[in-house]
């Protein structure tokens, strides 16, 4: 008889090789630089650095604070995100989908961008100066819960709202309280998804770059910022190497903790369609709940940006465009070499070759991921994601700056370390869509007459279309506000607009003030396009983090 | 005509079809009836294509459809979900195995309709595939397998997941419809009721063999064997004398020289009470069950009644004996 | 479908635009002029007057590219080096001198200029950088702000660990800022090496304020800063008390900017070329340019630092008010060199961390 799956499993393994080998040039290899700058670094194995990094006093004070300060960033997150999950998720309230879309924004913003809107908010000038919380670790933790409110809402919220509430109906008619049908019933349900939450935002805050970088100044350091210091400040590569040591070993036991946790299903639930759980208010009280917790979510998502927006606009001469209009020349004795407009074009041209790379190379790792479900592909293409943009960074700098692959000159190479932070996301968001097709839906097109190929055409392309168009957008919105891996291997005189942001916010003055507000504003705008425009594509709620 | 000779599909150690054969003539409707696991769904996706590993041949008027794709066999299959494509509207469904066809929009469009209007969804053109009931969606399935005229249809428990009002109302319908159209038709299905109804033809299957086959009426009078019997709702007992199917309806309670037993439930069905005995003890012939029927005229027993139980004279079925294979 | 082709059009116009727009910036201006790129810190500045004079006598154009404070802009040459950014580097200081030699970023060049400058400028004797100006960095006082509040300016080191100046002292960050390292070489000098780490912890406990370089320190946190600043006491130049009369109108008799002498540590900065350019004549001739009489009596005003050529003429503001240390604290450069990182890593965990 034909054997029509024989040529599909042939087709999977090329398919994995073009991520592989990706990964192994863009990614292994600078990372084994990395590791042999730290461990061997004049040809024999030497301790000595990575033992100073682990017994130096300050060292280890950098490494407590950066886990201190995640571990509170991610308490905080979660106690102000969680009922705003609960709203989202089980209320039918008129804008509910525009909020869940708006919320997302904050998370795809770069992070140069939060840092400008806090210290718009905090900082000197702005309206809540008094509080004295600009340069405190405060001031991070807050930038912190903006950046990761939408990872809960969506982790958590996306599993409330599939949960059947006639469980807890069942649980309270059998005579439990409404907070302990919540805890009997509720919360073990949950607990997965919290637990995913919560191990994301650590993650995430873990290996937080810019907003410490911006927000902190010299007197906060983590992990990151000191692996910058070591590197641009005191040249210290030795160093710098055998931190990023630790933070890769770090981050990969987090990962590893990561996906264990959103892979497990501990109680097999009954689950229901999102739009059947959840209904209107009914009464003063559950109005209420709405309406304090869409309060909050104005209060700490919005502010920041409308602040902003408005110190963006705010010239001595009163409102106007003064500041945009800035943005296309350049003093000569200003801190840039070239103009914010300039700056913008640059970064959206790497941001495009970095979006088709990472679709590309992410694709194929999705396409094969789907196909065969292979854990040791999912650890190696999740990689990149577990080792932050600063290691990126980092081990370009030092691998591929010399035979066998010299890049510097190459302009390919900043849009190279984008395209690997964003190869994780395309492939995160790609391959639970692709896995959702029903393979019964290729059969039935085959039994109607469509040969293999005209299945693909027309089973396979229009959800792998819309799944790749969200990723393309995703990938878009992160190559071009992405700094962290920029910040090392830009050349001075091609800044991205995130690293222009950033050096306009290290100058005191107003027009720099002014001029970094407008250079965000106009990020912001372009970020947010490309997330709303996410929104409309997506299928269904398949693809959440 | 289809004819399939030794259809064998192996699973790895699983034997999932073992040696079947099926015939169906141009305008027979042949009902594959069987219990979970029986391997009827694997026979129909064997003889649609869709089992690589599947050994034995198929053959259509004649002609091996060995090297022939499940795409170019101009078979019909609708899948037990439905597996209706969710990107597109209810006539994109419908029309669907016509455009495979390359014939031109405009009649694609008209052929989907008529397609449509025979199943009773006229009107439901534009609607989202998402948004319909079950029964909607299970007849959109039924009209997109019907609409490119397939040479045989074939229909994985088309009424499964319906209700029983509907169910006996689409019996009826199907029933008709394919009359209508002439065509050959083979559906699967574990309900015998649905089976008998639609049938010209049934095959009874088990563990990968076909038990018994032969028309409705013929394989309900006369059980091959034990398994048929009891799956048809039999008694299947030797304490009668010799292997014997047995109808609830053909045991009595009472006389003197009738089985012991004891009543261990009772359940009314309009116009008799259903009565389970347990019969026999551990030693000697062992311990067994039997249903009885007992007219609703007569008082029934109670649970826990001791009672006795004889045979209606000339009922039962010997087994092992008629019955084609 | 129509969605999608909607949508990817608009990815493909974005694309498209982008890559349009922002072409490289060309090495040759319009009119045959050569560009050279001058590669510094941010605290450089010169008249536009006098770029544009070079620029009319010689034709070559002087792009400036500011890369961040004085460590960072150096270490960037350096991790560049075989492929340079620019043609020209101006801010190595008598502190990062050895940094720079060591990782040979530079040609050697020698300007005929050099004759005019004092030998104990000419640091560098590999004949690669080339001395351009001077300072002390010392500790700018706001006099006003110490009579309205009716305390005695301090005049020594350790007053500044006085109760009494709590939070007054903002300093700059030594590991990115040249006049922060030097200040804390100051210390080292004047405390040694079993002491200055006390000092320092010490001043921690007084309140000094870090801030990463001295352009926010002194227009954003010094209260004579021209700013919003709060602090009267912040780690400068020798040669503020001058500008700060220079830019007042009308002109005080004595100016508002203080200097504490006992805080001074010597300071020269030094430029070269930068070794792989490809406008090696161009940057010389900027270098040269750098040691001419126009370019040097340039400074005062715009970097408020001295000049190194013997014979500048200083502003008049220079003559009268400024405020020369007899004996400024120095440590010489091969010891500098040889401690510098860890004496910065340790100032780090002694007042950062």
């Amino acid at each position: 008889m034909a054997h029509p799956h024989q040529h599909r499993a042939g087709r999977t393994g090329w398919l994995a090789l073009v991520p592989l080998a990706f990964l192994a040039v863009f990614f292994a290899y600078p990372v084994g630089a990395i590791v042999a700058r730290g461990l061997v670094p004049d040809g024999s194995l030497e301790l000595k650095p990575l033992g100073s990094v682990l017994t130096d006093a300050s060292l280890r004070h950098v490494l407590w604070f950066t886990v201190w300060q995640a571990a509170a960033s991610t308490a905080l997150t979660l106690a102000i995100a969680l009922p705003g999950a609960y709203v989202v998720s089980r209320y039918e309230f008129p804008g509910r989908r525009v909020v869940r879309a708006l919320v997302t924004v904050p998370f795809v913003l770069p992070t140069v961008v939060v840092g400008a809107a806090f210290t718009a908010l905090l900082g000197s000038g702005g309206p809540l100066a008094a509080l004295g919380l600009d340069q405190t670790v405060w001031a991070i933790l807050l930038a912190h819960v903006f950046f990761n409110y939408a990872v809960v809402l969506r982790t958590v919220g996306g599993m409330w709202a599939h949960l059947d509430p006639r469980q807890e109906e069942a649980a309270r008619m059998l005579g439990a309280s409404r907070w302990r049908a919540f805890r009997e019933v509720t919360l073990p349900a949950l607990r997965p998804a919290l637990a995913a939450a919560t191990a994301i935002v650590f993650l995430f805050t873990f290996t937080s770059f810019g907003v410490i970088l911006v927000l902190g100044g010299p007197r906060f350091a983590t992990l990151e910022t000191e692996i910058y210091r070591q590197t641009a400040q005191l040249l210290n590569l030795d160093t710098a190497a055998a931190l990023t040591i630790v933070q890769m070993v770090a981050v990969i036991g987090l990962l590893l903790v990561t996906s264990r946790l959103e892979g497990r299903q501990s109680v097999a639930l009954r689950l229901r369609r999102a739009r059947d759980t959840a209904r209107r208010p009914r009464n003063a009280r559950e109005r209420t709940v709405v309406a304090t917790n869409l309060a909050v979510m104005l209060a700490v998502l919005g502010a920041p940006l409308l602040v902003m927006l408005e110190r963006a606009l705010h010239t001595p001469s009163g409102y106007g465009l003064d500041y945009f209009r800035a943005l296309d020349s350049l003093d000569d004795d200003s801190v840039l070499f070239v103009p914010p407009v300039d700056a913008i074009a640059t970064s959206l041209r790497y941001a495009a070759v970095a979006t088709v790379i990472a679709v590309v190379v992410g694709g194929c790792g999705a396409f094969a991921l789907a196909r065969r479900r292979s854990g040791a592909l999912d650890t190696v293409l999740a990689l990149p994601l577990g080792v932050s943009a600063v290691t990126v960074g980092f081990g370009f700098l030092i691998a591929l700056d010399e035979p066998p692959l010299d890049l510097r000159t190459s302009w390919a190479l900043v849009p190279l370390a984008q395209a690997l932070v964003a190869i994780p996301f395309v492939v995160r968001t790609m391959t639970p869509v692709l896995r959702s097709i029903d393979p019964r839906l290729r059969e039935a097109a085959s039994v109607l007459g469509a040969s293999p190929a005209r299945v693909w055409r027309e089973v396979d392309l229009p959800i792998v279309a819309r799944a790749g168009l969200t990723a393309a957008g995703f990938a878009f919105a992160i190559s071009l506000g992405e700094f962290g891996a920029t910040l090392f291997i830009v050349r001075p005189d091609t800044p991205t607009l995130p690293v222009e942001i950033f050096r306009l916010l290290g100058r005191p003055g107003e027009l720099n003030f002014g001029a970094a507000m407008a250079a965000s504003v106009v990020l912001m705008a372009v970020t947010a396009l490309a997330v709303l425009l996410i929104e409309r594509v997506r299928v269904g709620t398949v693809g959440e983090f | 005509m289809l004819r399939a000779c030794g259809l064998t599909v192996r699973f790895g150690g699983f034997t999932a079809l073992d040696g079947v054969d099926l015939e169906v003539d141009d305008a027979e409707i042949v009902s594959v009836l069987g219990p979970s696991g029986s391997g009827k769904s694997t026979l129909l996706r064997a003889v649609a294509g869709l089992e690589p590993e599947a050994q034995g041949r198929v053959e259509w008027n004649g002609i091996d459809l060995s090297r022939v794709p499940p795409h170019r066999r101009e078979f019909g299959l609708m899948f037990q979900d439905h597996a209706l494509f969710p990107h597109r509207d209810v006539i994109g469904n419908v029309g669907f195995g016509l455009r495979m066809h390359r014939m031109g929009r405009a009649d694609v469009d008209a052929a989907a309709r008529v397609a449509l209007a025979r199943v009773g969804l006229a009107g439901f053109e534009h609607r989202n595939v998402s948004e319909l009931s079950g029964g909607e969606q299970q007849r959109v399935a039924l009209a997109r397998a019907l609409a490119p005229e397939p040479r045989l249809l074939m229909l994985d428990e088309p009424l499964g997941a319906l209700d029983r009002a509907l169910r006996d109302d689409l019996v009826g319908e199907l029933r008709a419809l394919f009359g209508e159209l002439g065509q050959a038709v083979v559906f699967v299905t574990h309900d015998h009721d649905e089976a008998f109804a639609l049938a010209d033809r049934v095959v009874v299957m088990h563990t990968g063999r076909v038990a018994q086959v032969g028309a409705p009426a013929d394989v309900w009078a006369r059980p091959a064997d034990a398994f048929v019997a009891r799956f048809l709702g039999w008694n299947v007992t030797r304490r009668f004398g010799g292997e014997q199917a047995l109808h609830p309806g053909d045991l009595v309670l009472g006389g003197p020289d009738g089985v012991r037993g004891r009543v261990t439930g009772r359940t009314f069905r309009r116009d008799h009470h259903l009565v389970t005995l347990v019969v026999g003890d551990a030693s000697g012939d062992g311990v067994e069950e039997l249903r009885v029927a007992v007219p609703a005229t007569q008082a029934p027993p109670e649970i826990g009644d001791a009672v006795t139980v004889r045979a209606a004279t000339g009922a039962g079925v010997v087994l092992g004996g008629a019955g084609e294979r | 479908m129509k969605r999608l082709l909607v949508l990817v059009t608009t990815l493909a116009l974005l694309a498209a635009a982008a890559l349009v727009t922002g072409a490289g910036a060309p090495a040759r201006a319009a009119d045959g002029d050569t560009t050279v790129t001058l590669v510094t810190h941010d605290s450089f500045a010169v008249s536009k007057q006098v770029l544009r004079s070079f620029t009319k006598r010689t034709g070559i154009r002087v792009k400036i590219l500011r890369a961040g404070d004085a460590g960072s802009a150096l270490n960037q040459m350096i991790l560049t080096k075989d492929n340079p950014v620019g043609d020209v580097f101006f801010g190595v200081d008598n502190t990062f001198l050895s940094r720079a030699l060591d990782a040979d970023v530079f040609e050697p060049y020698a300007p005929k200029a050099l004759a005019s400058v004092p030998p104990e400028y000419q640091l560098d004797t590999t004949g690669h950088l080339t001395p351009i100006d001077r300072g002390d960095v010392c500790i700018n006082v706001d006099k006003k702000w110490f009579a309205r509040e009716n305390l005695p300016v301090p005049a020594t080191l350790s007053d500044l660990i006085d109760e009494r100046y709590e939070g007054t002292l903002v300093v700059e960050n030594a590991a990115t800022s040249s006049p922060g390292l030097a200040f804390v070489l100051a210390t080292i000098a004047r405390f040694g090496e079993d002491g200055w780490r006390d000092y320092w912890q010490d001043l921690r406990d007084n309140g000094v304020l870090v801030v990463d370089d001295w352009t926010v320190a002194f227009e954003g946190n010094f209260s004579q800063g021209g700013g919003s600043g709060t602090r009267p006491l912040v780690v400068s130049y020798a040669s503020s008390p001058p500008v700060a009369v220079h830019f007042s109108d009308p002109q005080p008799a004595t100016s508002p900017i203080g200097t504490m002498l006992d805080s001074c540590f010597q300071q020269v900065e030094f430029a070269g070329v930068l070794r792989g350019t490809e406008h090696r004549r161009e940057a010389r001739a900027v270098v040269d340019f750098m040691l001419s009489k126009r370019f040097q009596e340039d400074i005062p005003l715009q970097m408020f630092v001295f000049p190194v050529r013997e014979g500048s003429a200083l502003p008049p503001v220079f003559e009268k008010f400024a405020e020369v240390a007899p004996d400024p604290l120095s440590l010489p450069p091969a010891e500098i060199g040889a401690n510098r990182d860890e004496w910065i890593e340790q100032w780090t965990e002694t007042v950062l961390r």
